[in-house]
């Protein structure tokens, strides 16, 4: 095992990918000589010259449309948007081309397209920086959407991502970017399925399922609930789709409750799929299932009001409490 | 006519170099267009094709033009209106058909449409529902060939409606950037949807627009197929000697409407009345004559047979079988 950032991770999957396959091609506003925003793709010009590491003018419908157009006709091109907000910008070459070719065209193609993107709050960058969209995509049958929270997921998510023959959005954290934790060594070919969650913590009281960033936030919530003698199972769904519902009605089965977290908003959101699902799967419940995501407001700049904003560790231990309070 | 971007004449058939060979090829590709959208209309008309469906009558010599210029494994991206260059690439009639009548053989299952035939074997990188996006994919199958160095060129079809679409502006400083093998060809109609072309664009000539990016634009005749193939090919062995992007603006005239069964009130008598006489059919019957080796008893062989071959594949269209229910959840996603 080897220390490594979030960011570096990235980096390193797609360095692996390319090294792989040849197929596989960078495009996106400033990914090539100097190396991203974020440092995220230092280097990979340098090794990979510039045919394969194309900076893109600021033109995000027309070169998401192009590397739509370079996975019908034989490349695997990974394409960055800079912020998660961007991508408002090609919602026609994602929704109406990749996603719908394949099954308009007959099955004659795949679209083997990576799009990675950072979204998410906790940075103050106000409401055209700090959106978390993944419901959106989700809501498109032909896109996947992953939204790794740990550096070894990023490294295994966008490396299946990569190898995927359909589109696939990558919803990165721009908050978790210097986020730090163990990935396998160099050499190792770190793969994560797609629609696969991971059981962060164990517990039996309540299942907090948290996306993205609200990953930390629920462990964060599981340490203070621990010490009051509640166990608290934190669930990382780390595809949002296709979206492992087996692990989350298991879980829920032995706890009895559940808690959804997401900083997206709650409104047609990650938690009102997930717990219509477990009603519909006739799971009995201990208590009614909460929710806790930001109001049903836009991301304001403001640092004081940010804070309220995003679910806190109080929060949603706060929640888990109520839940927990007999009726 | 003068073509100041490539500083050539294009005189129409015998000027331009038209072998009788091209000359026949060129002719039977518009005929079988004409011919197809001709049995789509009836068709139509009669209720056995659901949806709806644009037709290219009138602007056939765009469509055969231009892709006689291409080898099979160049790719062509097109548009709503898309019957024409898919033919004229090289789809199958039948499968073409099969897709209107909503049939599983159809290019698409039977699942795409009239707007999503492709055949991505014979390069038709597919019929599309959103204006614009054809150039930005097109682009995008332009950056495929260059990245794996392939000596192939793509035409990008669009209509001047399009040409307002911030993505043509995208996809054209892209292309020239990155000097990228594509002709980004316009079908300018003289129609956007319900409207004619000033209201879409600034301009006289979408041409001019090619200024801006630094590469050659051309206005041509799109009348004349003979005249719009040898413009075509000027810009097409000119990117695959690595030259770059192209503009070719086709100015040509859509006789029926926007969308059969359009009631066309837009449109003024002297609109209705050029729909009667903007031919490039008829035209190239003329010019046919000043092509050496080229009988004009021939033209009458080539046309029939262009009708027959149309008129079966209607024929087996109509008799096949809807897709079976399996077919409303399968190709949404390919295996992993």
């Amino acid at each position: 095992m080897a220390k490594t950032k979030y960011y570096q991770a990235l980096t390193r999957a797609l360095r692996e990918e390319m090294q792989r396959d040849e197929r596989v091609i960078l495009m996106g506003e400033d990914v090539g000589e100097s190396g991203g925003i974020f440092a995220q793709t230092r280097g990979l010009y340098a090794t990979f010259g510039a045919n394969r590491v194309r900076d893109t003018p600021i033109a995000e419908n027309g070169f998401v449309s192009a590397a739509v157009g370079a996975a019908m006709t034989g490349l695997r091109p990974v394409v960055e948007i800079g912020f998660e907000d961007f991508v408002t910008a090609c919602m026609d070459p994602l929704v109406n081309q990749a996603a719908k070719l394949r099954y308009m065209l007959g099955g004659q193609v795949g679209i083997p397209l990576l799009l990675y993107t950072f979204g998410g709050g906790g940075v103050n960058a106000g409401p055209q920086h700090s959106q978390s969209l993944a419901a959106w995509f989700a809501h498109v049958p032909g896109l996947k959407v992953i939204q790794p929270s740990t550096p070894t997921d990023v490294l295994g998510l966008v490396k299946s991502g990569i190898r995927d023959d359909n589109p696939v959005i990558c919803l990165l954290s721009k908050k978790l970017i210097g986020s730090a934790g163990d990935v396998p060594d160099l050499g190792t070919d770190h793969l994560v399925p797609l629609g696969k969650a991971d059981v962060k913590r164990a517990g039996h009281d309540v299942t907090l399922l948290c996306a993205g960033q609200m990953v930390q936030a629920g462990l964060k919530a599981a340490s203070l609930l621990a010490e009051e003698g509640i166990e608290a199972e934190v669930i990382d769904p780390r595809s949002i789709s296709p979206l492992d519902m087996e692990t989350v009605l298991a879980s829920v089965l032995r706890t009895g409750r559940l808690c959804v977290v997401h900083e997206a908003h709650g409104f047609f959101g990650l938690g009102a799929e997930v717990i219509a699902s477990v009603c519909e799967a006739g799971v009995p419940l201990k208590a009614p299932p909460r929710r806790v995501t930001p109001p049903f407001a836009p991301s304001p700049f403001t640092p004081s009001l940010e804070a309220l904003y995003l679910p806190s560790p109080e929060r949603i231990a706060q929640t888990v409490r109520a839940m927990l309070e007999p009726a | 006519m003068k073509s100041r971007a490539f500083n050539v004449s294009v005189p129409g058939a015998q000027g331009a170099g038209i072998s009788a060979d091209v000359a026949r090829r060129l002719f039977r590709t518009m005929c079988e267009i004409r011919r197809f959208e001709e049995v789509a209309s009836e068709r139509y008309k009669l209720g056995e094709l659901p949806g709806f469906i644009h037709l290219s009558l009138g602007q056939e010599a765009c469509a055969a033009g231009a892709c006689a210029t291409l080898e099979r494994g160049d790719y062509i991206t097109s548009t709503h209106r898309g019957h024409g260059h898919c033919l004229a690439k090289g789809a199958d009639p039948a499968r073409m058909m099969a897709e209107l009548f909503a049939k599983a053989q159809g290019y698409g299952k039977g699942r795409g449409g009239s707007m999503h035939i492709a055949d991505v074997a014979a390069g038709v990188l597919g019929a599309n529902g959103i204006v614009g996006q054809s150039m930005g994919l097109g682009i995008g199958a332009a950056l495929s060939l260059q990245v794996q160095g392939r000596n192939n060129v793509v035409i990008a079809f669009f209509g001047e409606g399009a040409s307002g679409a911030g993505i043509a502006h995208e996809a054209m400083n892209m292309a020239a950037i990155w000097k990228l093998p594509i002709i980004f060809f316009c079908e300018a109609n003289a129609f956007a949807e319900l409207s004619p072309f000033g209201t879409h664009v600034s301009v006289p000539d979408v041409a001019q627009r090619a200024a801006a990016y630094g590469f050659p634009g051309i206005t041509v005749d799109g009348e004349d197929v003979f005249a719009v193939y040898a413009t075509v090919r000027q810009a097409v062995e000119r990117a695959r000697r690595g030259g770059g992007p192209a503009l070719v603006e086709a100015k040509t005239f859509r006789w029926h409407g926007h969308y059969e069964g359009d009631p066309q009130n837009y449109k003024s008598d002297a609109d209705h009345a050029k729909a009667q006489t903007f031919d490039p059919i008829s035209l190239a019957r003329q010019q046919a004559a000043d092509v050496p080796g080229l009988k004009a008893h021939e033209l009458d062989d080539i046309e029939s047979k262009a009708r027959g071959r149309i008129d079966a594949a209607a024929a087996w269209a109509a008799g096949l079988q809807s897709p079976p229910a399996s077919a409303l959840t399968e190709d949404v996603y390919a295996e992993a």
